[in-house]
């Protein structure tokens, strides 16, 4: 059955559902083009002009072409903030990774106070990202913090761990890794329960229990769940900006500044918010490069 | 029916109307003060950062007061420090600004500059009386646009006890501010705690020292400036200051005061109260000088106050009005009094000094006190940005005092 074949009055009716469809996209489409559409645009537009204070009253902001994007990547901060931008994100993926599938697996087991345990560890999540910061910098002081104070007991030397340019992105990384593992946990154990108990019933039979079991049974039937919950986690690392200003403000001389923390200090600092929003697209784009492999990997294993 | 009775029921109708019309007058007024002009205001909006108690509770009755004096009411907002100046843009692109608007008095450049508000003295004021470097704060161009009740500054609080067991004078000089540290420093005591963070909060607490020390912000790079510098790396380097120097806001270099693990702290008056709380027995001195003789030069601190470009020259006057109360010899008095910060006004000192008697050499020091921006202007913060990270970079070891300086400015002021 071809369209060719296809009488006018069935046309119409093709015609009418497909006005049905698009009007029950339109209000969809209407606020993905008002909330997401319209920011990008105006900050795209907003990196290729003088934007000034001046230019919330008056409206005027002359276009400057480039300059916003050579300024800030020709800044001596920028190479750091690349570089630290990198280590901060794949430093903090790797560890609420593997610890957040870790605790998913461990959890996947039945025993008692289990339930407990679980909604325990998700007191990160529900903590107001400025408390944690603050708290943690109470924690990571050198001369009176308590994670110093414990290291002391095992004969360990206060570690300088918020001001010193050697470690102190190490524990920006830290806090954000233990922030990242509920997240992590949860949608990894969401994942593990999809696969049936049947499968490791069979594997046990067969002999495959503990880390074989794992290998061949767990892993690739997470595999698509694990790369949501790794795309996810870099895009929303790499804005990551409240903990580290709440730690450390970028320094000590900037061993911790960020693409973002630098975006934010640009335009809400210094008021350039031309560079604010060229250094903040650039991270977008970033963002965008790993959103198209992801959706590349979930279409290539739609095919497998 | 009697044309009598028709009349009294005439008579009932316009009584009733009368009686509504009352009823709605007030309403319309508030009403027109959103938009257009009215004769006769009895609101006025007020936006500022005293989110947090004391100063909320302070800021509210203190203009509540005003507002009754001058005949209006007020609809106060109090945003938190950092949110206030975001919210401010995004304000005047909408041209919702208040009548009255609040600012830290090193933003007031950037705001004025966008020409959202109105001068001053164009509203008939006169900062007659009130010091040279809160006028200069509050200038752009050449016009003034701000001015504020309360300034605040830097200062050597220190622990009285502690200095009088070690038998030591109060230091005025650097090598005596080194020699307390060193003194002071014991066991689990620090001699010294200031804010170096990588934020503007580092630039402030190091004018002080670049000012006095001679050096410029219209050039970063001096020997002056360098000698200034390597003080810091000194206290640091000898561990007569925490490395956590790096790190800590002046709030938390308040708490290091508090809670004894320093014995001399660079703050300002605004954490005086909790000074006052603990159980130091505290007291402040102006920030020790490089040489006997040379004058410490302080940073001006305080918030000043504005009237925004609204469009309703008659609310604009009352705002000027209310604003007027507020800068009052005993609106000043009594605000500073009860905040221990410092009088905008010389002619209010001694009675500020009588009351609050421990509060004298930071009276001394703002009133030779010099405003961030009186130089740069809108540029200040750029060279803010400039020398905290050569702060930064000389007390992590990267580089020497003179090195980072010539870097920073090479690298923020080019």
């Amino acid at each position: 059955m071809t369209s060719t074949t296809e009488t006018p009055a069935r046309r119409a009716m093709r015609l009418k559902e497909e006005l049905a469809k698009w009007t029950f996209l339109a209000p969809a489409l209407l606020f993905l083009v008002l909330f997401f559409g319209y920011p990008i645009v105006k900050n795209v537009m907003m990196s290729v002009q003088e934007y000034t204070t001046r230019t919330f009253y008056t409206g005027e902001a002359p276009w400057v072409g480039f300059d916003n994007y050579i300024a800030v990547v020709s800044s001596s901060v920028f190479g750091t903030a690349m570089l630290n931008t990198l280590l901060f994100t794949v430093g903090s993926i790797a560890g609420q990774f593997t610890i957040g599938l870790a605790l998913a697996v461990f959890f996947k087991k039945r025993f008692p106070l289990n339930g407990v345990m679980r909604s325990l560890m998700l007191l990160p999540w529900l903590l107001p990202m400025i408390v944690s910061s603050a708290i943690w910098k109470w924690m990571l002081d050198k001369d009176s913090g308590i994670i110093n104070e414990i290291l002391g007991v095992v004969g360990v030397d206060a570690v300088p761990w918020l001001t010193s340019t050697n470690v102190a992105l190490a524990a920006v990384v830290i806090v954000n890794i233990w922030l990242g593992i509920p997240f992590n946990m949860t949608i990894l154990y969401s994942g593990l329960q999809d696969i049936p108990d049947e499968l490791y019933e069979a594997a046990a039979l067969d002999g495959a229990v503990g880390w074989r079991a794992f290998r061949s049974i767990t892993w690739p039937l997470l595999r698509p769940v694990v790369s949501v919950v790794l795309i996810l986690g870099v895009v929303y690392t790499l804005k990551v900006l409240d903990i580290i200003l709440g730690l450390t403000d970028g320094g000590p001389a900037n061993a911790t500044v960020t693409l973002a923390t630098q975006s934010y200090k640009l335009s809400f600092a210094n008021f350039e918010f031309g560079q604010g929003a060229a250094l903040g697209n650039i991270l977008v784009i970033i963002s965008l490069v790993f959103a198209v492999v992801y959706l590349r990997v979930s279409h290539a294993e739609k095919e497998d | 029916m009697s044309t009598s009775s028709r009349n009294l029921l005439n008579r009932r109708h316009a009584l009733r109307g009368a009686a509504l019309a009352a009823l709605a007058l007030p309403l319309a007024a508030c009403g027109s003060g959103s938009g257009g002009s009215s004769d006769e205001t009895t609101s006025l909006t007020v936006l500022d950062y005293y989110a947090d108690d004391p100063d909320n509770g302070i800021f509210q009755s203190a203009l509540e007061a005003a507002a009754q004096k001058v005949g209006v009411t007020i609809k106060r907002e109090a945003v938190n420090g950092t949110g206030l100046i975001q919210k401010v843009l995004q304000m005047i692109s909408s041209r919702t600004l208040p009548d009255l608007l609040m600012l830290d008095n090193p933003d007031l450049q950037q705001i004025a500059a966008t020409g959202a508000l109105v001068p001053l003295t164009s509203l008939g004021f006169s900062a007659d009386g009130f010091i040279d470097g809160f006028v200069g704060a509050g200038t752009y161009g050449d016009e003034l646009y701000a001015m504020g009740p309360c300034a605040n500054t830097l200062g050597l609080y220190y622990d009285q006890d502690a200095l009088s067991q070690a038998g030591l004078e109060v230091p005025t000089t650097w090598d005596e501010l080194k020699a307390a540290a060193q003194a002071l420093t014991t066991g689990d005591r620090y001699g010294i705690a200031f804010c170096a963070k990588a934020s503007y909060e580092g630039s402030w607490q190091f004018l002080p020292f670049f000012w006095s020390a001679g050096a410029d912000e219209t050039d970063i790079a001096t020997q002056e400036a360098a000698g200034a510098l390597q003080l810091w790396v000194d206290l640091v380097n000898n561990g007569w200051a925490s490395q956590g120097v790096l790190n800590w806001s002046q709030i938390e270099v308040g708490e290091q005061f508090t809670s004894r693990k320093a014995a001399m702290v660079i703050d300002g008056p605004w954490l005086t109260t909790t000074f006052e709380n603990s159980d130091v027995n505290w007291a402040v001195a102006e920030i020790p000088v490089p040489r006997a003789g040379d004058t410490s030069v302080s940073p001006l601190g305080g918030e000043m106050w504005t009237i925004p470009e609204t469009g309703d020259p008659t609310r604009q006057a009352k705002a000027m009005e209310l604003l007027t109360v507020l800068l009052s010899d005993d609106s000043i008095l009594e605000l500073n009094t009860t905040r221990y910060t410092i009088p905008t006004k010389e002619a209010v000192d001694a009675d500020y000094v009588a009351a609050l008697a421990q509060m004298e050499p930071l009276v001394t020091a703002v009133n030779n006190g010099r405003s961030r921006t009186a130089q740069l202007g809108e540029g200040w913060p750029k060279t803010a940005e400039a020398l905290y990270n050569a702060i930064q970079s000389a007390l992590t070891g990267q580089a020497q005092p003179l090195a980072a300086l010539e870097t920073a400015k090479a690298d923020f002021l080019s």
